[in-house]
């Protein structure tokens, strides 16, 4: 063996334990670090907070009774007599009404989520590993549902079991498994395929470990972050069927039901009829810029 | 070298067969694998493959890509289920009563895979890739991450500075080291590596194959080791096997093999390897062409559509492996070397 025999023992083990550069972090301490030196994102986060905890304290922070109407102070302009965003077509205080709407909208916008992100992203993990048959009847009966388009759908279920807050929310539900099951399916799919997959099974690890230890690590990231993108759509969706009398009831307050209702006046006094758009469209948009910036963060290649 | 002495016959208690016994067996192990079109076809990535891993010795596996190296790799693990044939593991059938049962199969037997960086979980400290296995099979956390530490200071990583990092901050080497420390958390007595350094550069391998080298004899351990490097083979095995189209051409001790090929395909794999001196360069390809495809091999001699000394029994019958001279260390499956066949040449080679 003439050319191996100069393999043998002369390189030394101690040649590739030069370190690496960086400081050891754990994975959540490398995405914070990473978040924090996102100026762009933290600015968006820190908005999107103060428009939830806007809502929280709304009973806190409100000047007026979102409830209380007065007929001669209908649609008023800025700061009349204290009304500090003016008054809306029944004469209650928009401000009031814009803080206690946002406790509605922001959670027509998150529970759907949350909730869709459960259902969807357990079938979709179970669809993606079991493989099979069990893939393709789960994905199948998403696909049924991937050919409405969204608002349609949600507009269907919402119509056909009526309005309400609960049915509304509900609609949403229904609407968000489909594309989040779909992105579970996905990533475990990928995941399922890996060696370290087959290396663990290898060291004798049953299913129920392999996904609980290797798979939901891999997947709830890319799961996560859609849905965190889903939350500006669904506060979209809620508002439009609120729009369309099929979300929340009036004189409830909410932002979707305002814009519908304000709306007439837009002529009248513009500047207090495009709030509600305003916070719809302020909203949403954070909270997609804020996902888009978790989704750098989170990203391990980088 | 010829068969290795069994180091410690007697002193490790998980030795169940006697000392001369093969580690593991397999007999005629079978893989296909369906394919779509055309209909009813099917690869045949492993067709009737026997041979056995003697105690303590590393039985390297050549072959080109896509010759079933992989899957075979996997059929011994059990990670694919055999369509047919029998593996054996120290006297016990694998996954038969009174055997012994893939989960306890796989306590003892290992595999690092090939590419580095898919065979670790990106989220996943490698601290606790390496003490998965053992926490798995039943061991509490706080003593697998123990066994985690000790084999990760085997593999020569600092448990404490590489022990909780990321895959993605080790390079090719580091992490390669990192899978054989996953591989032997578990305490396996043979260790299957697939084609472990043919994604390394050329120092990085030797360092590892030194480190594979003195781990199999500090831990007592038995190889299979599948690579399409031949020097890499040479280097690293005792015996060596040569794979064609999922059935063995040629079986034997390392020396005899590369020195006394008796294959036509040995022959052509061995001339391939570039050789160090310019003025012994090779005009001629020592193969011509591409393998026939797995779904359709050729009748009988698989090797036959690009041996230079096909003739017509090579297409009819399907040569058997068998020694020359009657003896059994070194097979090769040719009609050259059996002088019972009709070949011209039978006998000569």
């Amino acid at each position: 063996m003439p050319d191996t025999a100069a393999l043998d023992a002369r390189l030394d083990l101690a040649d590739e334990q030069a370190p690496p550069a960086t400081r050891v972090r754990g994975y959540w301490q490398s995405v914070a670090y990473r978040l924090w030196h996102d100026p762009l994102t933290l600015a968006f986060a820190t908005v999107v907070i103060l428009v939830v905890l806007a809502a929280i304290f709304a009973p806190l922070l409100a000047p007026f009774d979102p409830y209380k109407e007065s007929i001669v102070g209908r649609l008023k302009p800025f700061c009349w007599r204290g009304h500090l965003l003016g008054t809306d077509e029944l004469g209650r205080d928009m401000l009031s009404r814009l803080l206690f709407g946002g406790r509605v909208s922001l959670m027509m916008g998150v529970v759907p989520v949350l909730t869709a992100m459960l259902i969807g992203g357990l079938l979709g993990i179970v669809a993606g590993f079991v493989g099979g048959w069990v893939n393709t009847a789960i994905m199948r009966t998403m696909d049924v549902f991937y050919a409405f388009p969204s608002v349609l759908l949600a507009v269907a279920i919402a119509g056909a079991m009526g309005g309400g807050t609960a049915n509304g929310m509900l609609a949403l539900t229904l609407v968000f498994i489909p594309p989040l099951c779909r992105v579970a399916e996905t990533a475990t799919t990928q995941v399922r395929g890996l060696d370290f997959v087959e290396a663990a099974r290898a060291s004798g690890a049953g299913t129920a470990a392999i996904i609980r230890y290797h798979v939901l690590g891999n997947v709830l990231g890319p799961v996560f972050i859609y849905a965190s993108s889903l939350v500006s759509v669904s506060i979209l969706l809620a508002s439009g069927l609120s729009f369309l009398g099929l979300g929340v009831r009036p004189p409830v307050p909410d932002w979707g039901l305002m814009l519908s209702t304000l709306r007439q006046s837009i002529y009248v006094v513009p500047s207090v009829c495009a709030l509600p758009g305003l916070a719809i469209f302020v909203t949403s948009i954070c909270f997609n810029l804020v996902s888009d910036g978790l989704r750098a963060a989170m990203d391990v290649r980088m | 070298m010829g068969p290795p002495p069994d180091q410690s016959p007697t002193a490790n208690p998980r030795v169940v067969g006697a000392s001369p016994q093969s580690l593991l067996r397999a007999h005629d192990l079978r893989k296909h694998f369906p394919v779509k079109v055309p209909r009813g076809k099917s690869v045949r990535a492993v067709d009737g493959v026997s041979f056995s891993v003697r105690k303590g010795e590393t039985l390297g596996i050549v072959g080109e890509s896509g010759c079933g190296k992989s899957t075979l790799a996997r059929l011994l693990l059990h990670l694919l289920a055999p369509d047919a044939g029998e593996l054996t593991f120290d006297g016990l059938a694998v996954g038969e009563p009174g055997g012994i049962s893939v989960g306890a199969l796989r306590r003892q037997v290992q595999m690092v895979f090939q590419d580095s960086y898919s065979s670790l979980n990106p989220r996943m400290p490698v601290r606790d890739s390496v003490a998965f296995g053992p926490f798995v099979q039943g061991k509490p956390k706080s003593e697998a991450r123990g066994i985690a530490r000790d084999i990760l200071s085997r593999v020569g990583l600092d448990p404490d500075f590489f022990g909780p990092r990321y895959p993605h901050e080790l390079s090719g080497g580091q992490k390669q080291r990192v899978n054989i420390a996953r591989a032997l958390a578990v305490g396996p007595r043979m260790v299957i590596l697939d084609e472990p350094v043919s994604a390394l550069d050329k120092s990085i391998e030797a360092q590892v194959l030194n480190l594979l080298r003195d781990l199999k004899r500090q831990l007592d351990l038995t190889y299979v080791f599948i690579s399409h490097d031949l020097n890499v083979v040479q280097y690293l095995s005792d015996r060596v096997l040569v794979m064609y189209l999922g059935q063995v051409m040629e079986l034997g001790p390392v020396e005899a093999v590369y020195e006394r090929p008796q294959h036509p395909y040995t022959r052509a794999l061995l001339s391939s390897r570039p050789s160090m001196d310019p003025s012994q360069r090779i005009e001629q390809p020592p193969i011509i062409g591409d393998p026939p495809s797995p779904i359709d091999p050729p009748s009988g001699c698989r090797f036959r559509t690009r041996c230079r000394f096909a003739e017509a029994v090579c297409s009819a019958v399907d040569p058997a492996l068998g020694g020359s001279d009657g003896q059994q260390s070194h097979v090769a499956a040719c009609h050259m070397r059996d002088p019972l066949s009709q070949h011209s040449l039978a006998g000569s080679a």
